[in-house]
């Protein structure tokens, strides 16, 4: 298994958290708690889940944005969990991130060549402004910019050409991974297509690997290999796209997939439904054992005592339930 | 048939992008007082630079006829003269060099060290920002003319000592103001893409954070540059400014107030020009401000 990029092995990211009131207690959000994944060069990971559910934290635990406070992270093999800045720097090369909010990560103060060139100006400090501005040209061609506004500022551009702009930045020191968190939802439907295709012709063209985050289930079937869908800071299920979304194992897994709506009213009237009551309860005090039991149809208590640990579930699949089984044939 | 027509205009040249400096340079010329301002302050600045040079009398010279004297045109004694004798348009103007280079010179000073500290202190954040920010508010407890005069006991009086004592106070109040705008726009996104593009942290400071925190920085320049002058003046009116026979508009409004009974014209002039100066800094400190955060007013 050569072609493995990324191994996350038991990633937990905890914010302490003083409680209110003074010299409050400390206790700890568990945003991740031992999340454990593999991307391979060229594939795209979807990761799905309800807002809360420590998406954009894994994003950022990954690039170490935010250091996690245990587990790995193995990037091309090694481990990169916890590195400091500078040690961090030369490994950022291959590893890029796309943000959600396309305006507020651009500086408003630079022009769109600064930005784009910026990452080159980093990494190749010996290319001569031209050669920067060449390549940034040229890369804005690739986006679907047009190249003779490299001197604008963000502000002038469209929320849909921002985020062409960050998609730019990313990519220009050919990564072998984009981490790309929620880069569509603060788009609207016409120019999230628009964007999806660029990252899948990206990813066709430069052979990069994808993590998708991402709350829509439509979108991350229509561009992930495979899909990872988190809870709570857990992975609740993880396997190829046409095996998860043809046949979800993990109760939570079915309850998403049951709420996506189908474009066809006569489907949509006829179709089941799985209703999840209640909320997401708080990260701050989790469930005990499996976290996903409080609003689960199928728990019992087995799932209050032993939390469900991920177990393999056919061919690239892993779930984490006690009662996968009596899922799999329906 | 709708048939979409190709660009009418051939795109060829680069398009220039406004920048929010320009958008903000071009709010700030529709603004009448700021501009207004900025001649009155021009005009000062090149009459104190030129002027001198065309009056017949020097600053320092003393005409034992003529002491005490009210304006007059006929011997070229335009704001008439001193109770020394001297003439007091030269002397005014002299005044005025000394007075806008310690508030720019002093502002500048302020600004530099109180921009990068600031920012570095808000920036790095925890214990480092504690320490830093801790040991300004323990200079701020020091209190101003303490320090000046103990300044002005150890080394003699100096010009130069006016500039150190001066920009060492204001810039605490500008790295306060650069620390708080720091930590509001640390946490933007766009931060964190450039540490994600492997920016250092010196680079962020530099090239992200000060461009952004500049705005409400310039406002509050403006602002120093006439305060810096009204405390010249004071220490000048209190006698630990500049020495004689050089002089600045403190040391003249002190005299003139002293004489104002007998030579209303010794107070009138050099009074009438500080607040002028004064007024026209704070219109343009206003002025940028509208001009720099459209979203305030």
């Amino acid at each position: 298994m050569s072609d493995i990029l990324l191994a996350v092995r038991d990633l937990k990211v905890h914010f302490p958290v003083r409680s209110a009131g003074w010299r409050g207690a400390h206790c700890h959000l568990k945003a991740l708690d031992g999340v454990s994944f593999d991307v391979r060069a060229g594939e795209s990971l979807g990761v799905v889940g309800e807002s809360g559910c420590g998406k954009s934290t894994l994003a950022r635990a990954l690039l170490q944005l935010i250091p996690p406070t245990a587990g790995q992270v193995l990037w091309l093999g090694e481990d990169i969990a916890g590195l400091g800045d500078r040690a961090m720097r030369p490994r950022r090369r291959g590893l890029q991130i796309v943000f959600q909010d396309p305006l507020a990560s651009l500086d408003p103060r630079m022009t769109v060549g600064d930005i784009i060139g910026e990452p080159l100006r980093v990494f190749q400090p010996e290319l001569k402004p031209d050669q920067i501005r060449h390549r940034v040209e040229t890369l804005m061609g690739t986006v679907g910019l047009l190249p003779h506004m490299i001197n604008r500022y963000p502000h002038e551009f469209s929320g849909g050409q921002c985020q062409r702009i960050g998609i730019a930045r990313a990519i220009v020191l050919q990564p072998k991974l984009v981490v790309c968190d929620e880069p569509v939802s603060a788009l609207d439907v016409s120019i999230q297509a628009q964007i999806i295709n660029l990252l899948m012709a990206l990813q066709r063209q430069m052979g990069l690997a994808l993590i998708f985050i991402s709350h829509d289930l439509s979108i991350v079937r229509h561009l992930s290999h495979r899909v990872m869908v988190l809870y709570l800071g857990r992975v609740m299920e993880l396997g190829h796209r046409d095996g998860l979304y043809r046949n979800p194992l993990h109760p939570y897994t079915r309850a998403l997939l049951s709420a996506v709506p189908i474009p066809d009213p006569d489907l949509e009237r006829a179709r089941q439904r799985v209703t999840l009551t209640g909320d997401l309860p708080s990260p701050l005090a989790p469930p005990t054992g499996c976290v996903f039991r409080t609003r689960c149809p199928m728990a019992d208590r087995r799932c209050e005592e032993h939390t469900p640990l991920l177990e393999p579930a056919g061919p690239g699949r892993q779930v984490a339930c006690h009662h996968w089984r009596r899922n799999a044939d329906t | 048939m709708i048939r979409s027509s190709p660009p009418a205009v051939e795109l060829q040249h680069d398009i220039k992008g406004r920048s929010l400096w320009q958008d903000a340079v071009r709010r700030l010329a529709r603004n009448r007082a700021a501009v207004a301002s900025m001649i009155v302050l021009a005009v000062i600045a090149l009459l104190a630079v030129f002027a001198p040079m065309l009056s017949p009398h020097p600053y320092d010279e003393i005409y034992w006829d003529r002491i005490q004297m009210p304006p007059d045109f006929a011997n070229g004694h335009w704001f008439g003269t001193d109770s020394n004798g001297r003439d007091l348009f030269v002397r005014t103007l002299y005044g005025a060099r000394v007075s806008l280079m310690v508030g720019v010179l002093a502002t500048a000073v302020s600004l530099v060290i109180g921009v990068i500290y600031g920012a570095v202190a808000g920036f790095v954040g925890g214990r480092v920002d504690d320490i830093m920010m801790r040991l300004v508010d323990i200079l701020y407890a020091l209190p101003f003319m303490f320090f000046v005069i103990l300044l002005m006991v150890m080394f003699g009086r100096n010009i130069f000592l006016i500039f150190v004592a001066l920009g060492a106070v204001e810039w605490l109040t500008m790295a306060r103001i650069v620390r708080g705008q720091t930590l509001s726009i640390k946490h933007r996104p766009f931060i964190e893409a450039a540490h994600a593009c492997g920016v250092t942290r010196t680079g962020i400071i530099f090239r992200h954070i000060i461009p952004n925190v500049l705005g409400p920085v310039i406002v509050y320049v403006t602002l120093t540059v006439p305060q810096v002058i009204m405390t010249e003046s004071f220490i000048s009116f209190l006698g630990l400014g500049v020495q004689e026979p050089l002089t600045s508009w403190g040391v003249l409004i002190a005299e003139g107030a002293r004489l104002m009974e007998a030579a209303p014209w010794l107070l009138v002039f050099p009074a009438t020009l500080l607040a002028l100066t004064l007024f026209a800094f704070n219109f343009i400190g206003d002025g940028l401000r509208d001009a720099l955060d459209p979203k305030d007013r």
